[in-house]
């Protein structure tokens, strides 16, 4: 019994890591087909913010929010200095956020130095039989639902949301029915932007908080959005699914090393199947 | 028939999967550029007039420099203080320093510019032992003296190498028997993936059995990862007394933070000889760094004269909150090791620094550590060693300190004066 709480735990806090350093990409990628190579840099901005507002004497939670804030405000002077001038130009946009990464981790060095740093994870732990758990790590399973449901929240339940849509579908049709494209595309990039501060405020407790850390989550963040599609919520939901059970389930039965390995391979088998990524099939656009 | 409308299919179902290939490709090439930084300092060749070259690879940028920041600091130290006094055989020293920035391929990089290029007297570096192994043939061949200053698996036996840094059978012959004692006969290792954490699982394993204690599991842990919760998991299945934790650099911190938000410190003790090196007691709170046992010749708080001026001076220096590594202090014995020996040889010529070495009872110095010996045939060096536990000001408290120990299986296995000829690493 307190071994199945422990895998089922395990398996889901695994999933909501994979949805908390991935959402953010899905958003900016689903919604404006831009590969956003500085994703793992805007997780490390966020948590970065996170540890300064701890440290300021701030709690973690009101940390957090205040990084989320944050990042969506760099998001929105990304996009105005940088992105708008590159729509429809997916190699420019991929080079100019790579050197985007590496101007933010080296401004980051310059702020905060190389070591590494942390704050301490907020809450308690408790007990299942035999096993001990984290309740700051169980929580990360509710922060990242609760991060899916803003963004399903928001592209459908928003006028924004909804005229964001419209412009990822048909941009054409959208301007000529008067809605303001630009101003729709700034929003939805500073939208993404702050997911993945919170990402990275969320990550910030249990982690090595450094200028590098980005590199050491984004490939498994372009290879949950990749295999996950176009579609930000359900695709993102269930590559994660997928991607963070195996690989929660091979580590645990065998070592870290293959728990890794696994997810190379399942993902390479996933998209020589499904070229366009799971939800490339399903008729979603979300 | 040959059906074109399915190979078409299939070429552009491949086309695509090959392009979220390629993406998950660059993904991983950004992986790899992480932590990337500028490069060293470059100087255009030679030993100067009236100046000796000597050569330092260390990584001070990327998730290394927790270790290569104190290292970088005490070599700029140990020069000063070298140059102070009046450099070697009245020539001042020039030091040509390189940022190898956490990354194995700029240590052969740099090692060759400096072999090729700039032929300094002697060159002192490396970290992590694959970077030692990266760049010790390239000194081998082009016939550079070679110093490795940092704590290792041991067993290194090579007549151009010289390690001041403590080996197993120093530190760990004495933590294994104090864990087994003090905590329990339990050991989970939890190691960092490459050859220092393979080989000293071995010798984990080895001390555990002859001293009554057993191994329950060995997890190896890749060195960027920071993902911990499957090892968490296992130590609640195997609950052992103590944790041996040999893991390495700024992405293993979380483990300790991780064990203390499960709440696992209540119920076993991690003992380490890797834990502080990095100044990680300094990094984490006090709280998640409680009751972790280490072993290594230098502890800050040792009460000798020489110590204190030593961290005083280092103090004054690199400011008040800096904490003395035992890094730190084992490349501060690298440079005063190899500068006696120069003094003794009447030159800087590799060959004679090395019979100097090699001569008699071996060269001794008076280290904030206590008293350093670099013992003739196996090129390591006799030195204390102290058990100390984190305490709740950011550093460590001594428990014990036992004097002159000797590296006693590259003593055994090693003995370059009657076999010069022999370059290999022994393991157990």
């Amino acid at each position: 019994m307190d071994q199945l709480v422990n895998t089922l735990l395990g398996i889901l806090t695994s999933v909501s890591i994979l949805v908390l350093i991935s959402i953010g990409l899905a958003v900016i990628f689903g919604m404006m087909k831009i590969i956003n190579f500085a994703h793992g840099t805007f997780l490390m901005l966020g948590a970065f913010f996170t540890v300064t507002a701890v440290r300021a004497g701030l709690d973690f939670w009101p940390a957090a929010v205040i990084a989320t804030l944050a990042m969506g405000v760099v998001g929105l002077i990304v996009e105005r200095l940088l992105i708008r001038h590159l729509y429809g130009r997916l190699e420019a946009t991929m080079l100019a956020t790579f050197g985007l990464a590496l101007i933010l981790e080296q401004v980051a060095v310059l702020i905060w130095g190389t070591s590494s740093t942390g704050i301490s994870a907020p809450l308690s732990n408790f007990r299942v039989g035999r096993f001990s758990f984290s309740e700051y790590e169980v929580s990360l399973i509710a922060i990242a639902a609760l991060l899916l449901l803003l963004a399903y929240l928001v592209f459908t339940r928003t006028r924004f949301g909804i005229m964001a849509r419209a412009t990822t579908q048909n941009p054409e049709m959208a301007s000529a029915l008067g809605i303001n494209a630009r101003g729709i595309n700034m929003g939805t990039f500073a939208f993404g932007a702050a997911l993945a501060g919170a990402g990275g405020a969320a990550l910030a407790p249990i982690t090595a908080v450094s200028p590098s850390m980005g590199a050491g989550y984004i490939a498994n963040a372009f290879m949950t959005v990749v295999v996950g599609g176009p579609a930000v919520v359900t695709g993102t939901s269930l590559s994660a699914g997928l991607l963070g059970s195996v690989q929660r389930l091979v580590s645990e039965k065998t070592s870290l090393v293959l728990g890794a390995l696994s997810v190379l391979v399942l993902a390479i088998v996933i998209l020589r199947l499904m070229p366009e990524g799971i939800s490339g099939r399903l008729r979603r656009t979300l | 028939m040959h059906d074109s409308r399915s190979t078409i299919n299939r070429r552009t179902r491949w086309a695509s999967a090959l392009t979220a290939l390629t993406v998950i490709a660059l993904a991983l090439g950004l992986t790899a550029c992480g932590g990337s930084s500028g490069g060293g300092s470059a100087s255009d060749g030679g030993s100067e007039g009236g100046e000796i070259v000597v050569g330092s690879l260390l990584d001070t940028t990327g998730p290394l420099n927790i270790y290569g920041k104190e290292m970088t600091n005490a070599t700029q130290m140990a020069i000063d203080d070298i140059n102070a006094n009046g450099g070697v055989l009245g020539e001042k020293l020039k030091l040509d320093a390189f940022d190898t920035q956490s990354d194995d391929t700029k240590y052969t990089q740099y090692a060759n510019q400096l072999a090729l290029q700039d032929h300094p007297a002697v060159v002192m570096g490396g970290i992590t032992s694959a970077s030692r192994e990266a760049i010790r043939p390239i000194f081998d061949r082009n016939k550079i003296l070679y110093f490795y200053n940092e704590q290792y698996e041991g067993g290194v036996c090579d007549a151009n190498t010289f390690n001041t840094g403590v080996v197993p059978s120093q530190q760990l012959a004495a933590l294994i028997p104090w864990a087994i004692e003090n905590v329990g006969p339990k050991l989970y290792v939890v190691a960092a993936e490459y050859n220092y954490g393979e080989i000293s699982a071995d010798w984990v394993k080895k001390y555990a059995e002859e001293n009554g204690g057993t191994v329950v599991g060995t997890e190896f842990v890749p060195l960027e990862s920071s993902d911990f919760s499957s090892v968490i998991s296992h130590l609640q299945t195997t609950k052992p007394d103590a944790v041996v934790s040999l893991l390495v650099g700024g992405e293993h911190i979380p483990f300790y933070r991780t064990f203390n938000a499960t709440g696992l410190n209540s119920e076993m003790k991690i003992v380490s000889p890797t834990f502080g090196l990095g100044n990680e007691q300094v990094v984490l709170p006090a709280n998640e760094s409680k009751e972790i046992t280490v072993a290594y010749p230098y502890i800050e708080s040792l009460e000798n004269p020489v110590n204190k001026k030593f961290v005083q001076e280092y103090k004054k220096r690199f400011g008040a909150n800096a904490y003395v590594t035992d890094s730190a202090v084992t490349v501060w014995n690298g440079w005063h090791l190899w500068a006696e020996a120069v003094e003794k040889a009447g030159s800087t010529d590799r060959e004679a620094v090395i019979d100097a070495l090699q001569e008699g009872e071996g060269i001794s110095f008076d280290s904030p550590s206590g008293k350093v010996t670099m013992d003739p045939g196996s090129h390591h060096v006799t030195q204390d060693i102290s058990i100390a536990k984190t305490n709740d000001k950011h550093g460590f408290t001594v428990i014990s300190t036992k004097e002159d120990v000797p590296p006693s299986y590259e003593d055994e296995v090693c003995d370059l004066v009657k076999d010069p000829s022999t370059n290999q690493q022994f393991t157990p």
